[in-house]
């Protein structure tokens, strides 16, 4: 009776795995042919990873130049979006009584808000202020929807901290930065550590923020790159390459945190 | 420490000018006219406009539908992944998380060029399961994290005092995870009335959800109209964030690993 149950648990959640992966390996194994459209076998060939790494393929600069804009954008939002949060949640966390509640209510709206929405909004502020969309305005949008996810993630490490350590090492005669520098930070890294990680992959993700807050001067992500490449017709062929590469890296980079996790907790 | 809590004000500002300031634009947008003055003929004229009422009919349908599917399909999944006796390896639920660090567009695309190569038409139907494909990890993340959390001395308790599995399902379990239900609910629900280019590629461009009509206006330069547009969803959003209570403690902690 257990047994059966195991089993039945088991095959259901394979299954649902392998729907969830089945347009992930079908993109990786077309990767390894040369045809353009997608559903195409023309034989294997290693020639779209070679075109990709060569540079060799129309309109390369463009792809090479959406991913790295992505990359750059995440970086930077993401970066900003830490300090900004880790900033925020210390004194979030030190406000009483209804500034506390309002603060929290107004980190909220980012979370709740569909990206559409965010997007638009977005979009009408800068209309607004007439300022000329591009790199600025992408960046200010995703530190926008960023930080809110960094503040909620410091937040739990400052009401685990105990307070009085800040003021011994101030008592013990360490400046404010010192004591900033060896005592809060330490505390509340793990906190801005997943609230960055959250962060980055959110904006690698994003789509439609960026799509109506970069403007018309022609700035691309790779969102943005492959949603008007398919709206045109024809996705450029090393896009299979790229994503494949993409998420070996990433499964590598999960498999080794959580083995390094589980090996701690058997520890513990 | 008084002043530690000056920290927030840079934030406060930014929240003002980034948040706050925004939203009220679309507000102000929706009851302008081309020229700048005050109308409400953006609001009458979806109410009136058949196209947009049917479209907005079916966004809600298909995100209602969505939502259904994946608590159905994602609830057993969650509730696996956190029973101990069933699953013992944290690297499964790393696996169901996994396929949301890769483009949520490509994997879209490869998913309608799978429906292609199968023969199967696109429509209302690889519609939902697309879109069903792209949410279920947001549904079953927050089920699974309360459920694991889930003190499970309650549930021996009911089954000490003569329960049967079902009931202690029924009336322990369940009602306990449903802030995990509501987090996927929240998750779920309104991005799937608000995509755009998810809904064109899985069907073609054959049938047009809320997000694509909004986005057409505001491309289109059609601003105001599409400010308005945007302001009937956030009503939406109020009046859903009312009922669900506004809890997204759980929500912020839906893609880390």
């Amino acid at each position: 009776m257990r047994n059966k149950r195991k089993i039945f648990a088991r095959i259901y959640l394979w299954i649902i795995l392998a729907v969830l992966y089945a347009p992930i390996v079908f993109i990786a194994v077309f990767s390894f042919t040369e045809a353009k459209s997608m559903g195409n076998w023309t034989g294997f060939s290693m020639n779209l990873y070679k075109n990709l790494f060569t540079g060799s393929m129309q309109n390369s600069s463009g792809l090479l130049s959406a991913v790295q804009n992505t990359l750059l954008i995440a970086l930077v939002a993401s970066v900003v979006a830490t300090f900004l949060g880790t900033v925020a949640a210390i004194g979030i966390f030190n406000l009483k009584g209804r500034r506390k509640a309002t603060m929290t209510f107004l980190n909220n709206i980012p979370m709740i808000n569909p990206d559409i929405i965010t997007g638009v909004s977005l979009f009408l502020l800068f209309v607004f202020l007439h300022i000329s969309q591009g790199y600025t305005t992408v960046i200010l949008a995703h530190i926008t929807f960023c930080t809110p996810y960094v503040v909620l993630n410091v937040i739990p490490k400052l009401s685990q901290m105990n307070p009085n350590i800040y003021e011994a090492a101030l008592d013990l005669g360490a400046t404010p930065m010192q004591a900033l520098r060896k005592v809060l930070v330490p505390a509340l890294r793990p906190g801005m550590i997943s609230g960055f990680i959250l962060s980055f992959t959110m904006s690698l993700d994003d789509f439609a923020v960026t799509f109506f807050t970069r403007g018309t001067i022609g700035l691309d992500t790779l969102s943005t790159y492959i949603y008007t490449d398919a709206r045109k017709g024809g996705l450029t062929p090393e896009l299979k390459p790229l994503m494949t590469i993409l998420f070996l890296i990433i499964l590598a980079v999960l498999l080794v945190i959580n083995i390094r996790q589980s090996k701690n907790n058997d520890k513990k | 420490m008084n002043k530690r809590s000056n920290w927030a004000l840079p934030y406060f500002i930014f929240l003002i000018l980034f948040v706050v300031l925004p939203l009220l634009l679309i507000l102000i947008y929706a009851l302008q006219d081309n020229s700048g003055h005050f109308t409400f003929a953006n609001i009458t004229k979806f109410f009136s406009d058949g196209d947009s009422l049917s479209t907005f009919a079916l966004s809600i349908e298909v995100a209602i539908e969505n939502t259904l599917l994946c608590i159905l399909i994602g609830y057993p999944a969650a509730y696996i992944l956190a029973d101990k006796s069933l699953n013992r390896s944290a690297v499964t639920v790393v696996l169901f998380i996994l396929p949301m660090w890769i483009n949520a567009l490509m994997r879209t695309l490869a998913t309608a060029e799978l429906f292609n190569m199968a023969g199967i038409p696109l429509g209302k139907g690889t519609l939902l399961f697309g879109m069903c494909y792209d949410y279920l990890p947001f549904m079953i993340y927050p089920i699974y994290n309360v459920l694991n959390k889930m003190d499970k001395s309650y549930a021996e308790a009911a089954q000490d005092l003569g329960a049967t599995p079902g009931e202690v399902f029924r009336k322990v379990t369940l009602p306990l995870s449903m802030p995990g239900v509501m987090s996927g609910v929240m998750m779920v629900f309104m991005p799937t009335v608000s995509t755009f280019a998810i809904s064109e590629f899985l069907t073609n461009n054959k049938i047009k959800l809320f997000g694509t009509i909004i986005q057409e206006n505001i491309n289109n330069s059609m601003w105001n109209y599409g400010a308005a547009l945007a302001l009937i969803m956030l009503v939406i959003i109020g009046i859903t964030t009312f009922f669900q209570g506004g809890d997204t403690e759980e929500a912020a902690n839906g893609g880390v690993i």
